[in-house]
């Protein structure tokens, strides 16, 4: 057993050999130095993602995952210092540590290998250009062929359900906040890029606009052979695309596996509390429930395992160490002690199928309905 | 909607923006946006009514002019049967109630609780005001003692701890709890809850919905709850057996009890919502995302120059061509309370005799 400034583990790393590797995440951490204390943003992460998967990432507020993201592209803005390793695996060539790159080979990678759809699209478009105009400047950086390239954007539009010539002369104001989103999407992806990585790239849309790029993005990653990670604080919108789940809580994964797998037999504590503390369509009202307590703060993380104050099955082992990953089943992975015991202390169901009137628990109406 | 006298009944709204400055007004070139357009609505005590909808289909709009923030522009909008504007214009009283009677029965949460709170008071600051308002003859130490029943009332505890934070050294979800309790102090009849729990982490949405419905028995208030989000939707008003209506640009395509809204939508609308809202068990989530998005059309149209007849039909795949000349009305097919804005609804409707819209779109457009 280890203590918790030694406890990288690597145990749920070495899941799947034979799948390819893409990018490696290997003990990084970022931490910011502030006036009450330094804040352990990220903690001795690990983490694997494979080519061509949708990996989702999902935790609540402050959890750590919007780091993650900009850890992966040496992102992480000032004062927070970035420690570790970020292992690139090119299709061709050497493998690169993204952290040790040159400043304009760094630049070079973000569009070309690796791009980045952060939360709101709103912001990231300049407003004294037309869309055409961001597109044009990403390409001229890149040295890319002007007219090719052009003609991909046209495609990838219209994929998105954009007019390309409609759309590419005006300015961001003139598009709606689902069209400048699906835009931006379409920008991200103007370079090929491998990697596409997405914080919450959905969160300020409505839920059809927010169903429907979903739709799309699982299209273009079957067309692309696109690897995409995908960052949300809502759990069942990326449950239903993502090809593997990443559970992160107070700044560290605390359990990973199959999207199915984690959704129907969830090991971890804190995840089975978030599959019942969510707001969905289809469960039961009555098991729903909200998670007790409060998610730490930075500063000042409890000792052992983070979740062990608002964890029902927590032991004096939990207080005192930092739990490693435990083998659930094949390529799932929770890191808890107990973690065979939360089955029985946190219940949780989702629907069994097709919805059925008795899912929903409306006493009966006493009252005529005069509206 | 109880059988008794409703606590707000809004007749057949609208709420028009002209857009355009004076230029455009001396050139009578002005745009009217049709935010609302003519809803009839009724809610009773201790009721739980949701409006679910895209951005722009006029639910914030309708939800203002609900609790008498924002004057209709056709319709009439009733407190107790008493009409709230002539209450206002009227110098004599024209019924029972005074018009700052009205608006104290009726408040408002908002989406963003960090700027609805004044950043500078202290919450002791900002509860303490509406007391003073309103309970004049407390003394300070009452004042207090309430505010401390309140904030632990509200999970805040200790409340003495509470009481002198300022809204920055509170967490979002708390935030949103002090709006609350501002809210519900003032023992109102009707609470407009606009967005209160989207901007809050989804794992703290149950939470806070549990809070109002607690605090509703406590209080006898009523909820009209606006939301994007069917789930949240479908939570707080299948908790409290209310309704959840649709809107879409403008009108409610849909209302009724909320599990036949769930489980059994009439409108196409309603079903495409359904649609959208992700589903957690993972064969339901799969199935849906193998569909084709089930819209023609996957913008929403501007509001400015809604489509003609049924708005909705340049988007709906169960369009035809009556849709797009007239309107229809809500109407209660089955007579189980639930009532769609939809041909489709009604069997013997021309509806099911008319030519499919695409055939009548191609005759009229030339489409690339």
């Amino acid at each position: 057993m280890t203590t918790r400034e030694q406890a990288t583990n690597y145990q749920h790393l070495q899941t799947r050999a034979e799948d390819d590797v893409i990018l490696e995440i290997r003990n990084a951490s970022v931490r910011f130095d502030m006036d009450r204390g330094s804040a352990r943003v990220l903690d001795d992460v690990n983490m694997d993602i494979y080519r061509d998967e949708l990996l989702g990432i999902v935790g609540e507020s402050g959890s750590g995952k919007s780091m993650f993201a900009s850890a992966i592209l040496d992102a992480v803005v000032e004062p927070g210092i970035l420690q570790g390793q970020i292992i690139y695996h090119r299709k061709e060539g050497e493998p690169i540590d993204i952290l040790q790159l040159e400043p304009d080979e760094l630049r070079r990678l973000r569009w070309d290998e690796i791009s980045m759809v952060f939360q709101g699209a709103m912001s990231s478009f300049n407003p004294t250009m037309t869309v055409r105009g961001h597109f044009e400047e990403t390409i001229r950086a890149h040295g890319a062929d002007m007219g090719e390239r052009m003609s991909h954007v046209r495609h990838l539009l219209s994929e998105l359900y954009l007019e390309p010539e409609r759309v590419l002369d005006v300015y961001p104001h003139e598009l709606s906040g689902g069209m400048k989103q699906r835009a931006l999407i379409a920008l991200s992806l103007v370079l090929d890029p491998e990697v596409l990585i997405m914080d919450e790239p959905t969160a300020a849309l409505d839920l059809l606009m927010q169903r429907s790029i979903l739709s799309l993005l699982y299209d273009l990653q079957q067309t692309y052979d696109l690897t995409i990670v995908f960052i949300t604080h809502d759990l069942p919108l990326v449950a239903g695309i993502a090809d593997r789940l990443s559970v992160m809580y107070s700044f560290q994964f605390v359990e990973v596996g199959e999207s199915e797998e984690i959704i129907r037999n969830a090991a971890h504590p804190y995840t089975r509390a978030l599959l019942k503390s969510v707001p969905s369509i289809d469960t039961p009202l009555d098991e729903m429930s909200h998670i007790e307590g409060e998610s730490p703060d930075p500063v000042n993380i409890p000792a052992g395992c983070s979740y062990h104050p608002r964890c029902p099955i927590a032991t004096s082992i939990c207080v005192e160490q930092d739990p490693e990953f435990f083998e659930v089943d094949e390529d799932h992975w929770a890191a808890c002690f107990h973690w065979e015991e939360a089955a029985d202390a946190v219940e949780y169901s989702i629907s069994s199928g097709e919805l059925t009137a008795e899912d929903v628990t409306v006493e009966p109406d006493e009252e005529d309905d005069s509206g | 909607m109880s059988s008794k006298e409703p606590v707000i009944s809004l007749e057949n709204i609208e709420v028009h923006f002209e857009l355009g400055g004076f230029i455009d007004k001396l050139r009578s070139d002005v745009d009217t946006v049709k935010a609302v357009d003519g809803v009839s609505l009724e809610i009773g005590e201790n009721d739980v009514v949701a409006l679910v909808g895209e951005s722009g289909c006029g639910k914030t709009t309708l939800g203002k002019t609900a609790v008498g923030l924002q004057r209709p522009t056709g319709g009439a909008i009733r407190y107790r049967g008493q009409d709230i504007w002539e209450t206002k214009d009227s110098r004599r009283s024209v019924g029972d109630y005074e018009f700052e009677e009205i608006r104290r029965s009726l408040q408002i949460i908002h989406q963003d609780p960090g700027s609805s709170l004044n950043p500078h008071r202290t919450v002791m600051g900002q509860l303490v005001d509406p007391i003073k308002k309103w309970y004049p003859e407390m003394n300070p130490g009452q004042r207090e003692e309430n505010l401390f029943e309140l904030l632990s009332r509200m999970g805040m505890k200790p409340p003495e701890d509470y009481a002198n934070r300022y809204p920055h050294q509170l967490s979002g979800g708390e935030q949103q709890r002090v709006a609350l309790g501002r809210a519900l102090m003032l023992e109102p009849d009707l609470v407009l809850a606009d967005e209160a729990v989207s901007a809050l982490d989804v794992s703290l949405r149950v939470e806070m919905m549990d809070l109002m419905l607690e605090l509703q028995d406590v209080v006898n208030t009523s909820y009209l709850f606006i939301s994007h989000d069917l789930a949240n939707a479908r939570y707080l008003a299948g908790r409290a057996d209310g309704y959840i209506g649709v809107m879409y640009l403008g009108n409610i395509v849909e209302i009724g009890p909320v599990d036949q809204i769930i489980n059994d939508p009439q409108h196409p609308y309603t079903q495409i919502l359904r649609w959208a809202t992700p589903q957690l068990n993972p064969d339901l989530a799969k199935k849906a995302h193998e569909q084709e998005i089930p819209v023609r059309e996957v913008d929403i149209p501007d509001p400015i120059d809604p489509p003609s007849g049924c708005h909705f039909h340049p988007r709906c795949p169960q369009a035809r061509a009556i849709c797009a000349k007239e309107e229809p009305e809500l109407i209660d097919p089955v007579g189980e309370g639930t009532r769609a804005a939809c041909y489709r609804a009604d069997d013997n409707h021309e509806y099911w005799n008319s030519p499919s819209i695409d055939d009548v779109e191609e005759e009229l457009t030339v489409n690339p």
